[in-house]
């Protein structure tokens, strides 16, 4: 029932992150991971930089992580987060589940993405190739919908 | 109370924190809004939409019709997009 929730600016290792929930675990059946990335989108994109509210963060995620637990039986969590400045290609979130079984761990690891998504304090600014400093990126309506499979 | 607001409302107000110390008569999130947006023009930008800032009392998102009573650190931000 382990949970780790680590918000910083270096990189991650998803294999070591995915082997910390499984090494010595022969009562895992399945494991979930979900990464996701910075896009270059379309060539335009230079850069994300991504801020967030200390403390809120951790805070937010935990109980995501707390309301995960209460729908399904997993087992290990992680959820790691970046801040800063991030490339194109370069890893943004992650997300594993360990449990029993996969229906569980795919859902648990679903439902954590769609929540840390809408309501995690993070947000992102575009830096363009041709050196401008583009927009605050706007939520999108298609994140809000995804919440509504959870009701 | 403290004040904390990020990205877009950060940058329209032109501070990263500040201490509040509003009338008595500001009792919910949104009479501090409504209240914040008459003390200049930075105010009136950040929060010309007032209805699309998402606001949080003590690390926790709270509704605009939530009172602001005990609240020790209110923050003020767009809709998050992380992930």
């Amino acid at each position: 029932m382990s949970t780790v929730i680590r918000i910083q600016r270096e990189d991650f290792d998803p294999q070591a992150e995915a082997d910390a929930l499984t090494k010595g675990r022969p009562d895992v059946g399945a494991l979930t991971t979900f990464t996701g990335f910075c896009r270059h989108e379309e060539g335009a994109l230079s850069a994300l930089e991504l801020e967030h509210y200390p403390g809120m963060a951790e805070k937010e995620l935990q109980r995501i992580v707390d309301e995960a637990r209460k729908r399904w039986p997993v087992q290990g969590i992680t959820v790691l987060h970046r801040y800063g400045k991030i490339m194109p290609g370069e890893r943004i979130v992650f997300v594993a589940v360990s449990g029993g079984h996969r229906g569980e761990a795919f859902a648990a690891c679903e439902f954590i993405m769609d929540f840390l998504k809408t309501s995690a304090p993070f947000w992102k600014r575009e830096h363009k190739v041709d050196g401008s400093q583009g927009e605050w990126v706007e939520a999108k309506d298609a994140d809000d919908k995804a919440l509504e499979r959870w009701k | 109370m403290k004040a904390v607001y990020f990205a877009w409302v950060r940058e329209r107000v032109g501070k990263p924190e500040e201490i509040l110390t509003p009338p008595a008569s500001v009792i919910t999130v949104a009479d501090l809004i409504a209240w914040l947006k008459g003390r200049g023009e930075e105010y009136a930008y950040a929060f010309e939409n007032g209805h699309v800032i998402r606001v949080a009392i003590d690390q926790t998102h709270v509704k605009h019709d939530t009172p602001i009573a005990d609240a020790r650190e209110i923050a003020f931000f767009p809709p998050m997009t992380g992930g």
